[in-house]
């Protein structure tokens, strides 16, 4: 097992979760390259081979685009999420690029105090290897469930 | 709760005010289950695209029935209670598939793709033992068969003999407006599901309301996609609950209503990095870049430029809906029609830049007038009546929805 490899990409995994749940979104886009892609869909969609996404972006500038949409247009009631991250197998593609799956779950936290496990899946990742400064190619938000509570602002 | 739908009377301001009882009642909720959706409505079950060959099936709900939805051996859609004759089981527990006959996986029942019962298993007994008497007719409970109607693509159900054909049940403008959209072979790109915490209501009254729209959606009227001084209009159609709205942004004006208002949503300064997002095409040939259309009681068909979806109502109680949406293109696209059509559903869905807000607008009506089931929302803009309208500074299809509602559940 290349351990440097698994502590590479754990980090980034977490200092990515970590990012999102202390809603520093602004650094959101930066933990991919350029025209990198992001993309939540269904488990439902992804095994039927159907293009359709919840969210979909395939460039920096379109990830900025959503967080100043979620922090200047968007009308959501105030809200947290916890993300736990576990279970991450890693492939190394070539010496630059490694293939990441892992699970997660994200529990909401709401204003009021209402808590619930909003989002279960997995991460399908495609990393650019650069030290302590690897980022996605790509990310792939595979939802279980194809139902979504109420509204889905923050990324996953 | 309270008291039932007898003993409540609507408001005598008629058809502008909506009596918050009407989301929350329990009594209203089963009376609707009979009154609407295995009333004379017709129930929207999906696209025709879903089962292209024979044998295919699907299964969803009219209201909080559950049904099966088949191609027949024949090619004809069917659709059937989703319940066994014998002990009132599930006979399709998948969501969808391709199958002979249906076999209820209890007692070995058997049904055709129509839904007829073909077969009871040991009906006769196991060697001269056992078995139903030789007059028994299980087929007296068999599940319930809807009438079927597929309309350019769209598949309705109804329980009723009485249920108008659907264009005469929607008029000739809203099924126009139809027609406009399903023009040619559709094809799947996929769905989800949006759980709503709020009464379907609600969520109907929202896709109706067309005075919401630019305030709400901030998305919208910053990059005046849908300012209300944009050409459009709205039409109401059949006995007022179905209608249809639509804008032509590109006869915008650019004028300042928003901003002499001092609304909210006109927040000035700011501008998408990746505005590719929008390009669009014109499919139609008409300048109409967002047409919302609803069929009573829970059908929507969408285009907002080139995302094209239709979504499915259906209530889960009293205070929970869910928003079935399924997303296509045309059988005709390419790839880059579909890319396009793909990086513009970013505006709608639960995360939607336009749709994420109407999620959480239909739970702030249910949670804030949980205490006022006595009172009433008012209604009035764009006058007290129903009729269509050119101007979508109006609550006319809200009113429609009203009409039609008040005249199936006889309140």
């Amino acid at each position: 097992m290349d351990v440097e490899l698994q502590l590479n990409v754990e980090n980034l995994i977490s200092r990515y979760v970590h990012a999102i749940d202390d809603d520093r979104l602004e650094d959101w886009p930066g933990f991919f390259v350029e025209k990198g892609r992001y993309r939540i869909t269904t488990a439902e969609n992804y095994e039927r081979g159907l293009p359709l996404s919840i969210v979909y972006a395939d460039s920096r500038a379109m990830l900025r685009d959503r967080v100043s949409a979620l922090r200047h247009a968007n009308i959501y009631e105030a809200q947290r999420y916890r993300h736990t991250v576990s279970s991450t197998l890693i492939e190394r593609i070539d010496g630059n690029t490694a293939r990441a799956t892992s699970n997660f779950q994200v529990v909401r936290i709401m204003h009021t105090g209402d808590s619930m496990l909003f989002a279960g899946g997995r991460y399908l990742d495609r990393i650019r290897l650069d030290g302590n400064d690897s980022r996605f190619e790509e990310k792939l938000v595979v939802l279980d469930s194809r139902s979504v509570d109420t509204l889905l602002a923050i990324p996953l | 709760m309270s008291a039932g739908p007898a003993a409540r009377a609507w408001p005598a301001e008629g058809l502008a005010r909506v009596p918050y009882w009407i989301y929350q009642d329990e009594d209203v909720y089963r009376r609707e289950q009979e009154r609407i959706y295995r009333g004379d409505t017709w129930n929207f079950l999906g696209l025709e695209a879903e089962l292209p060959e024979k044998g295919d099936f699907k299964t969803t709900f009219a209201g909080e029935m559950p049904v099966v939805v088949t191609r027949d051996e024949t090619g004809a859609i069917r659709c059937f209670e989703n319940r066994c004759a014998h002990r009132g089981a599930l006979l399709c527990l998948k969501d969808r598939g391709n199958l002979k006959e249906i076999v209820c996986v209890y007692h070995n029942w058997t049904y055709d793709l129509r839904g007829d019962l073909t077969a009871v298993a040991f009906r006769r007994g196991v060697q001269g033992k056992g078995g139903m008497p030789a007059d028994a007719a299980p087929e007296s409970e068999a599940p319930r068969k809807f009438r079927v109607e597929v309309f350019c693509g769209l598949m309705f159900a109804t329980l009723s003999d009485k249920t108008p054909p659907v264009e005469r049940y929607i008029g000739p403008g809203v099924a126009a407006r139809i027609r406009r959209v399903m023009k040619q072979p559709v094809k799947i790109l996929g769905g989800y599901t949006q759980v709503l915490q709020s009464n379907w209501k609600l969520y109907f009254e929202n896709v109706k309301d067309t005075y919401h729209a630019s305030l709400l959606h901030l998305f919208f009227s910053t990059f005046r996609l849908n300012r209300l001084e944009q050409k459009g209009g709205v039409v109401v159609g059949g006995e007022g609950g179905s209608h249809v709205s639509f804008t032509m942004m590109k006869t915008d004006s650019s004028g300042d209503e928003y901003e002499k208002a001092g609304m909210r949503s006109v927040s000035g300064g700011y501008r998408l990095e990746a505005p590719q997002m929008l390009e669009s095409v014109d499919e139609y040939g008409d300048g109409v870049t967002l047409q919302i259309l609803t069929v009573f009681p829970g059908f929507v068909l969408q285009q907002i430029m080139n995302s094209l979806a239709v979504r499915q109502v259906l209530p889960k109680g009293v205070g929970r809906t869910e928003l079935v949406w399924t997303c296509f293109g045309y059988a005709s696209d390419d790839a880059q029609m579909t890319e396009r059509r793909m990086k513009q559903a970013n505006l709608v869905g639960p995360a939607g830049y336009i749709s994420l807000e109407d999620g959480a607008a239909t739970g702030f009506v249910q949670r804030g007038a949980a205490g006022a089931s006595e009172r009433s929302s008012f209604v009035e803009m764009g006058g007290r009546t129903v009729e269509s309208n050119e101007s979508r500074v109006t609550e006319t299809s809200v009113r429609g929805l009203w009409q039609q509602y008040r005249r199936h559940m006889g309140l």
